[in-house]
């Protein structure tokens, strides 16, 4: 399509190199993989020509692990050790996990994220996910026969902060790259807007595996426009197969049922729902365990009436989209079918009704958001030409706050607020001579703290001694531009900065995640740290690259002192790169960043002022003084 | 100072002239101008000064749009740069009949509310929303023609009265369809 015109970009590849970067979307049923090549996105099948990758991964004694189809097949005979829809754990405490008592898994009671006690230990989402990553990134390792510049994950739209952190986490396991984390609606408004040169604004109805979201996106010429988005994170087609299941037990007059018979009536139930789409009635039989037999058939009209909730379910958040976004069914000029689930006629239905229009299904609802991912990557890594670009802009799902006192909660940042986006907000002490104040954050619409997420609690300390009320404390929030959130706080009367200790409620901390790459180190199949050596050497050779680009371009920037400095810091990694002591690299790498300082301020201000030719700048640096903190992660 | 500070004006920021009555289209398209050159997704494979230079600017360019966009934030943003103080906290300085008709208002959404009537609360909505309209257009006068911010700031305050009438009965409507 026509795109803006837009002039010299900020990063810095050079056009004839192309990066090897990939889309990954980490699904609740099914992964995938994607890239573009010869300018197409395509996805990357497995060694037998398969594109999908199940989400399952299956846990031996011995440690290893086996991902996909395999792990698939063994569910029913190993349903302890073999972990499907795990994405519905990611960045959630045991008491969020709907159906948890018909699940084969054997839950750790742990404060914070749930965890899983297998064969080869406990394991979290997070690592059970990086499993899933690992599979998906040596398979395009493999086809593309070289390692990536980096990735574009895709989350839910409605993913919390949680969510989000862990699942870049889960990545970083997995040796990735997160060029960044993109929401699955938007990543499908790419490849469906770019493929259909589609304009006007567009709802993106995503009914996955485990999760709901609806963004409404305006598309113009070069822009994608997040407009709004809603949605369930604990809603997909798990929860129609859990319809099913529950209809077998109560049809079929079973007695409660071991964990074995439950995964196999379960898988009978997925393999039912994905048999009716094409047929109209399916038939489920089935001898368990137990010695009881199961012999039904299950019809549309069934179906259509056992899961009607679940369809009604998904259209509260489209009607709330559309009020967030100051529209109406009638401003609506397409609706983009997204995931497996929206194969479902009863969904079909449901939305055509709504929208009063056929939905649009022309792009397969199972790999549109890999496809979308893998164009995104591509752009982010700097493969496309100059005017041949696309601008993104995103929103944050729902609204970050803070408790105050009497559990209520403060919203800082609005639900829908286009990102990257910082508020602060000043806060003060409520006791004599009180030192320390206890920050909470939360995540959610509600008015109470006790109906919203917990993200964190911090501690800011150091406050000088003053009598209640009399300290000024500004709190700021940054969310990036993968949704994820940063605070920082300051007291403003004393003129100190206190320090910030974060308790992540859900996620993981950085010594846990340490451990776990050193524990993955133990098991993966490839040699981790002749990888993480490689890894270094790669990050290395991507900055010498950004810096000389930038210097090429914008050298006039810099005097013949710095421009010196400059290439004594380049030359120095250069060297340390051929080495292999990663630690002297990422020495070497952190001295050519602090040398480039100031040049980026620079080239910054270059930026800005081609957007108003002609214009000039005063000292910039200087001038964001008060909001250094900002970028800061807490 | 030049629309390229970091802390100038978000009027000077998008080259745009001082004013309530504003050009969308023209802010829509420097909006996206702006943050074409200045967005992370431009900066990704950068060092991470030039990450984080991007992420601010981003950051503040979006806070300009979203001020300037709306019509109350925007005379809001008018008034704090004319040194009005807006004096939003002090419920007092409201004239009577005005604060009469709100609570008739609220009754009126309190109502159709519990009597579950949607079409009720609908046409609240496009009451409300009738009125405020008239307001920005006397609004603009106050603002632009007479420069008039000690009048302005009084409407600024009704406007906001209205404003969170407006997200009440949107919020029962919500409830309504639960």
């Amino acid at each position: 399509m026509a795109l803006l015109q837009i002039s010299e970009p900020g990063e810095s590849a050079a056009p004839h190199q192309h990066k090897l970067a990939v889309g990954i979307d980490l699904g609740t049923t099914n992964s995938l993989v994607a890239t573009v090549r010869s300018g197409l996105s395509v996805v990357i099948s497995d060694e037998l020509g398969r594109p999908l990758l199940p989400s399952v991964v299956r846990y031996h004694a011995d440690g290893n692990a086996d991902v996909g189809y395999e792990a698939q097949a063994r569910q029913v005979l190993d349903p302890r050790n073999s972990i499907a829809s795990v994405k519905r754990f990611m960045g959630r405490g045991l008491k969020d996990i709907a159906h948890r008592e018909s699940m084969p898994y054997d839950f750790d009671d742990a404060p914070g994220m749930v965890r899983l006690r297998t064969v080869a230990g406990i394991k979290s989402p997070v690592e059970i996910s990086a499993d899933i990553l690992r599979t998906l990134r040596l398979r395009a390792e493999t086809a593309l026969g070289g390692q990536l510049v980096g990735a574009v994950i895709t989350v839910p739209a409605y993913f919390d902060d949680a969510q989000r952190q862990a699942t870049k986490d889960a990545a970083k396991l997995a040796g990735l790259s997160v060029l960044r984390l993109l929401n699955e609606p938007t990543a499908a408004a790419i490849a469906y807007g770019l493929d259909n040169t589609a304009e006007g604004v567009y709802a993106v109805y995503d009914l996955g595996g485990g999760t709901f979201d609806i963004s409404i996106l305006k598309l113009s010429k070069g822009v994608f426009e997040v407009l709004s988005t809603g949605g369930d994170s604990a809603l997909g087609g798990d929860d129609f197969d859990q319809r099913i299941f529950c209809w077998i037990i109560e049809a079929a007059k079973l007695k409660p049922l071991s964990i074995e018979d439950a995964r196999l009536l379960l898988t009978c139930a997925r393999e039912a729902k994905e048999y009716l789409t094409p047929h109209g009635v399916a038939p489920i039989t089935a001898r368990l365990n137990s010695g009881e037999v199961v012999d039904l058939k299950l019809t549309t009209e069934i179906f259509a009436e056992i899961s009607q909730t679940l369809v009604a379910k998904t259209i509260q958040p489209v009607k709330k989209a559309l009020r967030d976004a100051g529209l109406s069914v009638a401003d609506v000029h397409g609706v983009v079918m997204v995931g497996g689930a929206t194969r479902m006629p009863q969904i079909q239905h449901a939305v055509g009704e709504f929208f009063k229009q056929e939905p649009l299904n022309n792009l397969d609802p199972d790999k549109v958001v890999a496809l979308g991912a893998a164009t995104q990557a591509n752009l982010l890594a700097g493969n496309r030409a100059v005017g041949d670009d696309w601008l993104l802009l995103d929103v944050i799902p729902l609204s970050l706050g803070l408790e105050t006192m009497g559990g209520l909660v403060e919203r800082i940042i609005p639900r829908n607020s286009t990102i990257p986006v910082a508020r602060a907000q000043e806060f003060t002490t409520f006791r004599d001579g009180q030192t320390a104040l206890a920050v909470h954050v939360v995540q959610g619409e509600r008015e109470l703290v006790s109906d919203c997420r917990s993200l964190a609690r911090f501690e800011l300390r150091g406050i000088p001694p003053m009598v209640a009320g009399a300290a000024r404390i500004r709190v700021t929030f940054q969310v990036d531009a993968d949704g994820l959130l940063a605070v920082a706080a300051r007291e403003l009367t004393s003129g100190a900065e206190a320090n910030i200790v974060v308790k992540p409620s859900y996620g993981l901390s950085d010594d846990e995640i340490a451990n776990m790459l050193k524990d993955s180190m133990t098991h993966t199949k490839d040699d981790a740290l002749r990888r993480a050596l490689k890894e270094a050497q790669v990050e290395a050779q991507r900055l010498i690259e950004a810096v000389q680009s930038a210097m090429k371009s914008d050298g006039d920037l810099l005097s013949h002192e710095q421009m010196t400095k400059l290439e004594d810091a380049i030359a120095k990694l250069q060297t340390t790169a051929l080495g292999d002591n990663r630690r002297h690299i990422t020495l070497a790498m952190d001295e050519l960043e602090a040398e480039t300082k100031d040049f980026a301020a620079r080239r910054m201000d270059k930026s800005i002022r081609r957007a108003f030719a002609g214009k000039s700048i005063d000292e910039l640096e200087k001038s964001t003084d008060s909001s250094k903190s900002l970028g800061e992660p807490a | 100072m030049t629309n390229t500070d970091f802390s100038a004006d978000y009027f000077t920021l998008f080259n745009l002239s001082r004013a309530f009555r504003l050009e969308t289209i023209a802010l829509d398209k420097r909006y996206r101008e702006i943050q074409t050159q200045v967005h992370p997704d431009r900066f990704v494979s950068a060092s991470d000064a030039e990450r984080r230079l991007s992420m601010q600017w981003a950051t503040r360019v979006n806070e300009a749009y979203q001020t300037l966009k709306k019509p109350l934030s925007r005379a809001q943003y008018l008034l704090s740069l004319a040194g009005q103080d807006i004096g939003a906290e002090d419920n007092t300085a409201m004239p009577p009949e005005f604060l009469m008709e709100q609570m008739e208002w609220r009754e009126a959404v309190a109502e159709a509310r519990s009597g579950r009537e949607q079409n009720e609360l609908e046409q609240l909505h496009h009451r409300v929303k009738q009125r405020m309209n008239r307001r920005y257009d006397q609004l603009a006068e106050l603002l632009d023609d007479q420069q008039n911010f000690t009048a302005g700031a009084e409407l600024v305050r009704k406007l906001m009265f209205l404003e969170k009438l407006l997200f009440e009965i949107d919020e029962a409507m919500e409830a309504l369809e639960y």
